[in-house]
């Protein structure tokens, strides 16, 4: 049986909504398996709602458009579910019975008690994971969010690995064909400023990778076959 | 600089830098230009025989509009005319840059729909290869010319990237405009994917130009989700390209442009009431339908079939999909034989001529056939409902229905399958119809009120 992964990433302008996808997605297909990402939102400005869904799978994907029954939503920022910053309400709407919501949040967060109990009649599980705090511990800056949260959800779906994840990282910010929107483009160059070199920037965001990564191991949310990440020098502060 | 080249560069000059090729160097612009046209001059001609079944292949990951692009290259074309329209814009552009490149012999943009359309005919009727593109709102503007060409035996190939044409307005995927063309005369594909777009172009002007077929074949894709993303597509090394429009070899004498008066209609009008002229109407119809049928031949020989079918044989249930329907198809199949359904999934390429031979053999023993599709109306379930009438009773589920730009989950299709094998009724019927089979004729005249 294919392994398969549907992906619902909500979170809002500036969070990397988009930019996190595109890492998973080409990290997917480092690790030798298939992935498509179909990105939604209206105008770029910060802290209006963004969707990407990403499809993720060691088969080929045929079906296209955006993801209306996800295996799993992530959620970039907690205002999706407290101001509805999403073009997708409730948060869950359309997650598969046992399915995974993983949420941007240090613990957990207190839910309309309707929304709870929809929550447990699909038996939805919820893990509350502080991707925004990972990142300004490890990496020093709230700007890199969304790779704590590729760095866990690559663990728990087990089709990648913090290798190709770096890899894709690389290729991102290192790579000369990426083509990315004006407002993506001005968010990179402030990105950039802050270190000295890209090497560091690339370091300190595969840092916050593996440290995501790890922590989804170490919750024993990660897939089965996904071990912690240890390879990897810590890298200066 | 030969007199040859600088003929050539009178009537293809070099455009905007920006959708042609880059500009000379001012040091080069005195003395040694580059010829922008240099390798369009090189491509060879090799047989469409050789270009569709043997030629070696190599695979990129390129857009819809791209794979249209690189098929026109690979295509002799002698003249493409653009006007822009969403999602279709972006694939005309590209043709441009290939005029820029010498691979496109003219090219200009048209006033709008009514004037590209003409002006193809023009074309196509003085003996030329000609290719335009359009979608939604354009393709109903045009079909005025476009329901004419058949009857005129004009060879064109028109693709047709598909989008939503009724009120509320929008620019989303919805094939319906499909529905528009079936019945004009002219040969329709539908491709699924970016793989699709390129094979069934270059396909297409073969077709398109066989002395028994001599008609226009209308390529179509839903918008956006093939033109605007990318998939993989294996095409031949650019150095070749099909022969060249043989005029001569078609069904109807071209337009006699050097003994004037030229007569700009190949047949005037025929505007008597009597019997020859309703005669004359008759004739020129049947032949034109009766070439729509000996297509099928070569579609046969150039695509390998009018559709394609996996895992039919034992299927108690069969999904029958068109577009960008049976790529949803392909994973709903996938989710299907996980639950342990025994099913199968028929594609069909060519939707004129429609397979309907095919069809009635591979339906003999199905007991359920599910028709998801992009539109309103359900123009692929009326046409299966048809072509196997009598031949199967298996129940037809003319759904799940999608339309103005909504994505098909494939869900919904499963939903389908499941409750048209286990009766239950499915969440999501009301964007389906049930026909044909033992149903219940409650549910039978519920799809009688719909057509």
């Amino acid at each position: 049986m294919a392994k398969r992964f549907n992906i619902r990433m909500a979170g809002v302008g500036g969070q990397g909504v988009v930019t996190g996808s595109h890492i998973l997605s080409t990290a997917v297909i480092h690790a030798g398996g298939e992935s498509t990402i179909v990105p939604f939102y209206g105008s770029e400005k910060r802290m209006a709602p963004v969707e990407s869904y990403v499809r993720v799978s060691d088969e080929p994907i045929y079906e296209i458009g955006e993801i209306t029954f996800p295996h799993i939503i992530i959620i970039f920022h907690p205002q999706v579910i407290t101001h509805g910053k999403s073009y997708t309400m409730p948060f869950y709407f359309g997650l598969k019975e046992d399915g995974i919501a993983l949420i941007n949040h240090d613990g957990p967060m207190s839910l309309h008690r309707d929304q709870q109990r929809e929550l447990d009649e699909r038996r939805a599980k919820l893990y509350y994971f502080p991707a925004t705090k990972l990142s300004l511990e490890v990496a020093g800056m709230d700007l890199a969010t969304n790779m704590a949260l590729m760095g866990c959800i690559g663990a728990i779906t087990g089709l990648t690995s913090v290798e190709a994840l770096e890899q894709s990282v690389k290729d991102r910010f290192l790579g000369k064909g990426f083509v990315v929107s004006g407002g993506t483009a001005a968010l990179d160059s402030v990105v950039e400023r802050k270190f000295k070199k890209k090497q560091e920037l690339i370091d300190k965001n595969v840092a916050v990778i593996q440290a995501g990564w790890n922590y989804a191991v170490d919750h024993g949310w990660a897939a089965t076959t996904v071990k912690r990440s240890e390879a990897r020098a810590t890298v200066s502060a | 600089m030969s007199e040859a080249l600088e003929a050539e560069q009178k009537t293809n000059p070099q455009g905007d830098p920006i959708t042609s090729v880059a500009a000379p160097k001012p040091a080069e612009a005195a003395g040694a230009r580059k010829d922008p046209h240099a390798e369009a001059k090189r491509q060879k001609v090799v047989t469409p025989e050789y270009l569709f079944l043997e030629a070696p292949r190599t695979k990129e990951f390129i857009t819809g509009s791209e794979a249209a692009k690189e098929a026109v290259r690979r295509s002799n074309v002698d003249l493409a005319i653009a006007y822009p329209i969403t999602p279709q814009s972006e694939t005309m552009q590209l043709i441009g840059v290939l005029y820029g490149e010498g691979y496109v012999k003219e090219y200009y943009r048209g006033e709008e729909e009514v004037g590209v359309m003409a002006a193809m005919a023009g074309g196509s009727r003085a003996g030329v290869r000609c290719f335009t593109a359009t979608a939604g709102p354009g393709t109903l503007r045009g079909l005025e010319g476009i329901a004419s060409w058949p009857g005129h035996r004009l060879p064109i190939v028109a693709m047709f990237t598909c989008r939503v044409v009724n009120a509320p307005l929008a620019i989303q995927p919805d094939n319906i405009e499909v529905a528009y063309l079936l019945n004009s005369g002219m040969i329709v594909f539908h491709a699924e994917n970016q793989q699709d777009m390129y094979d069934f172009i270059l396909a297409g002007f073969t077709i398109s130009e066989k002395n028994d077929v001599t008609l226009p074949v209308g390529v179509c894709c839903d918008g956006f989700f093939v033109t605007h993303a990318r998939g993989y597509v294996r095409m031949q090394d650019r150095s070749m390209k099909l022969p060249p429009r043989d005029a001569w070899r078609g069904a109807v004498p071209v337009l006699d442009a050097e003994n004037p008066p030229a007569r700009l209609s190949r047949d005037a009008p025929v505007q008597k009431s009597n019997f020859m002229a309703y005669n004359i109407h008759a004739v020129w119809q049947q032949e034109v339908w009766a070439a729509v049928e000996r297509s099928r031949k070569y579609i046969n020989q150039y695509m390998g079939g009018l559709l394609t079918a996996e895992n039919v044989e034992d299927a108690e249930a069969v999904i029958i999909a068109s577009g960008s329907a049976a790529a949803q198809s392909r994973e709903a199949v996938r989710i299907c034989a996980e639950k342990g359904i025994k099913i199968g999934l028929i594609k069909v390429r060519s939707i004129r001529p429609f397979p309907t031979q095919e069809l009635r053999k591979l339906c003999g023993k199905a007991k359920l056939i599910v028709v998801p599709e992009f539109n309103y109306v359900g123009w692929l379930a009326k046409e299966v409902a048809t072509a196997i009438y009598g031949y199967s009773n298996a129940k037809i589920i003319g759904g799940p229905r999608v339309y103005g730009g909504q994505s098909m989950p494939v869900e919904l299709i499963v939903d389908e399958v499941e409750s048209g094998l286990t009766g239950k009724k499915s969440s999501n019927v009301a964007q389906s119809s049930i026909m044909g089979g033992a149903v219940n004729q409650d549910d039978v005249a519920h799809f009688m009120r719909s057509i």
